[in-house]
C-alpha cells in the first residue's frame, strides 16, 4: 500500500493530487512558517491547490494537536512539529505517517542532502516521520559596541564569559551582564549546551539518569549562578520570550539562546540592538564547547490525512532545493539542507558571523537538548528542579539527586 | 394519495390524530423533559462517565491507545501525592479564600457607597465595573507587564513611595498572594453588581425605624442592612467561589504552565491541565478532575447549607 502510494507521487503531481483542492498544515509560529505563506500562494498559482496555514504557539500547537488527533481527526493533513517534545508519543500513538518512502522515491530531491544530525533527528527505530526544516543551536549574542568599549575579548571559554558578564553588570542602571531563561520548564534546553560542555548529559548510553553526576552539579551551579548574580532580576519567570526582550531593549550585554532567533533582533521595529549585535560560538567548558544542534521544526503527515499523497507532493516540493534555498535567502530559516548553506548568494542575508558559526558547528555539537523519552515534559519538571535551586541559592547537589531518583522512577515507568 | 382527497370532509380522518393527541397528553411530561434529558445524557452525563471510566484505567499519550484497568489506583497516587496534589489544594484553598473574602469586604463597601445617588453616579459605576468585562487572559497579560520586576510600572509607584523594589509574580513568595490581587481586582466589581442589586430591594422602613430609635450609620449598617443583604450575598459568594475554585486564565497567563517555576501558583484546575495536555496522562488526569469535581460539590454544599442557616437567623 505504502509503495504504491509513494511510487504514486514520484510520478509528480499523481492522480490523487488532482482531486484535491486544499490542503492545510498546522505549524508553529516559526520563521520557517511565515517564509513558507509566499510559497504556498505560489503552491496555490501553480497546481490549484489551496494550502491553507494555521499557525500556534509552542504550547497551544503541542495542545491542538493533541485534541485534534485524540479525535482522530482528519481535517488537517501536514503538522510542522518539533520532533524531541513529540515524536516518540506521537508516533507510539499512531498519529504520525511513516514517510521513510516517501523520502526515499525521489533521488532528484535528494534526501541524503539533509544534514545527517537533521535526518538522525527525524528518524526513530529505522523510520522516518519527517522532513526536518529547521535546524537551530546554541549561540551566544553579544553587544560588540560594549565589549569594544570595555576592551572586553568575545568570550571563548564559559569562564570568559563569566568575567565579561561581571564587568558589564550594572543593575543599578538597569542593566545586566547576561539574560538567559530561568523558568523551570523553558531554561532545561538552554542548560543542556551547559551540561554537555562541563562534561555531563541528561543519560548515560543505557538510558540512565545522570543528572547528579559531578559534572551536572557544576553545570547546574555555574548555570545558575550566572542568572542570580548578572541576570535581571525576575529571571526564574523568564522563557526566551521574556529574555530575549531584555537583550533586544538593549539591556543585557550576552544573551545565550537559539540562534533560530537572530531575526528578533535585527528587525528594527522590535529591536534596539540592530547594528551592534554579534553572535559568537557556544564558549568551551571543561570538556570544550559542546552545545546542541537540533531540529525544531519538523514536517510530517497527519496519519489520519484522507490527502496524504497530495500532502507529501507539497512537501517534497516545498523541501526542494530550490525552495529551501529560497527560504534561507529571503527569509533567513536556517534550513536542514547542506546544498543550501554551501550556496553563497543564499547565506548572504544571513549575518556572516552566524553562517560561519553554522558551517564550521560540525561534529562539536550534541543532536538532543533536552532528556530523550516519550514523557520528555514531565522528565523537564524534573530536571529544570535544580535550576531554580542554583539560581535560589540553595543546595544544588540535593536537589539534583532528588531530581535523578524521580526522572530515573519516570525513566523505569516507560520502559516497564 | 386518492384516501386523501376521498377523505376530505369524512370525519375518520381526525381519528388518528385524536388518538396521537391523547397520547400525546397522557405523555406530556415525558415528552417535553426528552429533549432537555437527552441534552444533559450527552453532554453532561457522558463527559462525566467517560472520565470516570478514564479515572480507572492507565490511559496515557492517546485515549485510542491500549490501556489497562487499574482500578483506584489513581487515587491512591494524587491523595499520597505530598509533592504536587496537596500543595495545590492548599493554594486552591487559599487562593478561593483568600480571593472571596476579599471581594466581598471590598464589593460590599463599594456597594454602599454607590448606594446613595450623586452626581456622576452612571459614569462612576460604569467605570468600577470595567474590570468585569475585560478577558481575562487580557488581564493576566496587562498585570504581567504592570508587576514586571524590572521595567514595571509596580516598581515605579514603589519607588516614589521610597520602599523597595518587588519581584512580584516572579518572586516564588509573592507571587500567589500577587495574582489573588489581580483576581480581587477582576471580580470585585461582580460582587458589587450582586449587592447594588440586592440594596436596591431593601425597603427603607427598618432603616427609618432605626435611625428614629438612635442607631448610629454603623449599628444600622451592622444590625439591619447586613442581616437584610445576607442572601443576596451568600448567592454571590456561592457564583464568585465555584468561580475562584476553577480560575485558571488569569495563573495560566501569568505563571504559565505548571503555575511557575517553584509551582507557586499551581492550583488543582492548573495541575490537572498539566498533566494532560503536557503530560499526557489522561487516566490520572481524569482521576484528578474527579477529586476535584468531589471538592467543589462539597464547597458548594457547605455554602447551600450556611446560606440556608444564614436565611433563617
Amino acid at each position: 500500500m505504502m509503495t504504491g502510494l509513494a511510487a504514486c507521487s514520484a510520478g509528480g503531481g499523481g492522480e490523487s493530487a488532482e482531486e484535491v483542492d486544499s490542503l492545510t498544515i498546522i505549524a508553529a509560529n516559526s520563521p520557517w512558517t511565515e517564509g513558507i505563506k509566499p510559497l504556498a500562494k505560489q503552491y496555490e498559482e501553480e497546481t490549484g491547490i489551496k494550502v491553507n496555514i494555521e499557525a500556534y504557539g509552542n504550547e497551544q500547537l503541542n495542545d491542538t494537536f493533541k485534541v485534534k488527533l485524540n479525535a482522530s481527526s482528519a481535517d488537517f493533513d501536514i503538522m510542522a512539529y518539533q520532533v524531541q517534545d513529540v515524536m516518540r508519543e506521537f508516533s507510539r500513538n499512531g498519529w504520525l505517517e511513516d514517510m521513510t518512502e516517501y523520502v526515499e522515491s525521489d533521488d532528484d530531491w535528494n534526501w541524503s542532502d539533509f544534514q545527517q544530525s537533521a535526518r538522525d533527528a527525524v528518524t526513530l527505530d529505522d523510520v522516518v516521520y519527517g522532513v526536518p526544516v529547521m535546524t537551530e543551536r546554541h549561540i551566544v549574542y553579544y553587544r560588540s559596541d560594549l565589549l569594544e568599549a570595555a576592551g572586553i575579548d568575545v568570550p571563548v571559554t564559559l569562564d570568559d564569559l563569566e568575567a565579561a558578564a561581571a564587568e558589564l553588570n550594572d543593575p543599578a542602571n538597569g542593566f545586566y551582564g547576561i539574560a538567559m531563561r530561568g523558568q523551570r520548564v523553558p531554561a532545561v534546553t538552554q542548560f543542556s549546551s551547559f551540561l554537555y560542555s562541563f562534561g555531563g548529559d541528561f543519560q548515560d548510553d543505557e538510558g540512565n539518569a545522570t543528572i547528579d553526576s559531578k559534572e551536572a552539579i557544576e553545570a547546574y551551579e555555574f548555570y545558575g549562578n550566572l542568572l542570580a548574580e548578572y541576570g535581571p532580576p525576575g529571571s526564574t519567570n523568564m522563557g526566551w520570550i521574556e529574555a530575549s526582550a531584555i537583550f533586544a531593549q538593549g539591556n543585557a550585554a550576552f544573551y545565550l539562546d537559539a540562534d533560530s532567533q537572530a531575526y528578533t533582533f535585527l528587525d528594527p521595529t522590535k529591536s534596539a540592538v540592530v547594528d551592534t549585535v554579534d553572535y559568537a560560538s557556544f564558549p568551551e567548558g571543561p570538556a570544550g564547547s559542546l552545545p546542541y544542534n537540533i531540529v525544531p521544526q519538523t514536517v510530517g503527515i497527519n496519519a489520519f490525512s484522507e490527502k496524504k499523497d497530495a500532502a507529501w507532493d507539497f512537501i517534497e516540493w516545498v523541501t526542494n532545493q530550490e525552495n529551501t534555498t529560497s527560504l534561507l535567502a529571503d527569509a533567513t530559516v536556517p534550513v536542514a539542507r547542506e546544498s543550501a548553506w554551501e550556496d553563497e548568494t543564499a547565506t548572504a542575508s544571513f549575518p556572516a558571523g552566524l553562517v560561519e558559526i553554522v558551517r564550521n558547528i560540525g561534529a562539536s555539537s550534541v543532536g538532543h537538548d533536552r532528556p530523550q523519552l516519550e514523557q520528555v515534559a514531565r522528565s523537564r519538571e524534573f530536571v529544570g528542579g535544580p535550576i531554580i535551586t542554583a539560581i535560589e541559592g540553595g543546595d544544588v547537589a540535593a536537589s539534583a539527586k532528588d531530581a535523578n531518583a524521580q526522572f530515573q522512577d519516570l525513566l523505569d515507568s516507560e520502559n516497564r | 394519495m386518492s384516501r386523501v382527497s376521498g377523505a376530505t370532509s369524512a370525519p375518520p380522518r381526525f381519528t388518528p390524530r385524536k388518538g396521537f393527541s391523547e397520547w400525546f397528553d397522557r405523555n406530556l411530561k415525558w415528552i417535553f423533559t426528552t429533549p432537555a434529558v437527552l441534552f444533559v445524557a450527552l453532554l453532561i452525563a457522558f463527559p462525566i462517565g467517560y472520565t470516570v471510566y478514564l479515572s480507572l484505567t492507565n490511559a496515557q499519550g492517546s485515549v485510542t491507545r491500549p490501556s489497562d484497568f487499574v482500578g483506584l489506583d489513581n487515587y491512591v497516587y494524587w491523595l499520597t501525592d505530598t509533592e504536587r496534589f496537596w500543595p495545590a489544594v492548599g493554594r486552591t484553598a487559599y487562593f478561593t479564600l483568600m480571593a472571596l473574602g476579599l471581594e466581598l469586604v471590598f464589593g460590599l463597601a463599594i456597594a454602599m457607597l454607590l448606594r446613595k445617588t450623586f452626581r456622576g453616579q452612571g459614569f462612576v459605576r460604569v467605570l468600577i465595573l470595567l474590570p468585569l468585562v475585560a478577558t481575562p487572559v487580557a488581564v493576566g497579560m496587562m498585570w504581567l507587564l504592570i508587576f514586571e520586576p524590572s521595567i514595571g510600572f509596580a516598581n515605579t509607584v514603589m519607588g516614589w513611595l521610597n520602599l523597595p523594589d518587588q519581584g512580584w509574580l516572579s518572586d516564588k513568595d509573592q507571587a500567589l498572594n500577587t495574582v489573588i490581587f489581580i483576581d480581587v481586582w477582576q471580580w470585585t466589581p461582580m460582587i458589587v453588581l450582586i449587592a447594588l442589586a440586592g440594596l436596591s430591594t431593601l425597603s427603607d422602613e427598618p432603616d427609618e425605624a432605626a435611625r428614629v430609635d438612635g442607631a448610629n450609620a454603623w449599628q444600622r449598617f451592622r444590625h439591619i442592612t447586613l442581616p437584610l443583604l445576607i442572601p443576596t450575598l451568600g448567592a454571590a459568594a456561592i457564583l464568585r467561589a465555584i468561580d475562584a475554585l476553577k480560575t485558571f486564565d488569569i495563573l495560566y497567563a501569568t505563571k504559565g504552565r505548571g503555575g511557575g517555576s517553584s509551582h507557586e501558583v499551581e492550583t488543582l484546575n492548573i495541575l490537572a491541565y498539566g498533566e494532560s495536555f503536557e503530560y499526557s496522562q489522561y487516566g490520572s488526569a481524569s482521576a484528578l478532575l474527579m477529586l476535584f469535581f468531589m471538592l467543589i460539590v462539597i464547597v458548594l454544599a457547605t455554602l447551600a447549607i450556611l446560606r440556608k442557616k444564614g436565611t433563617r437567623v
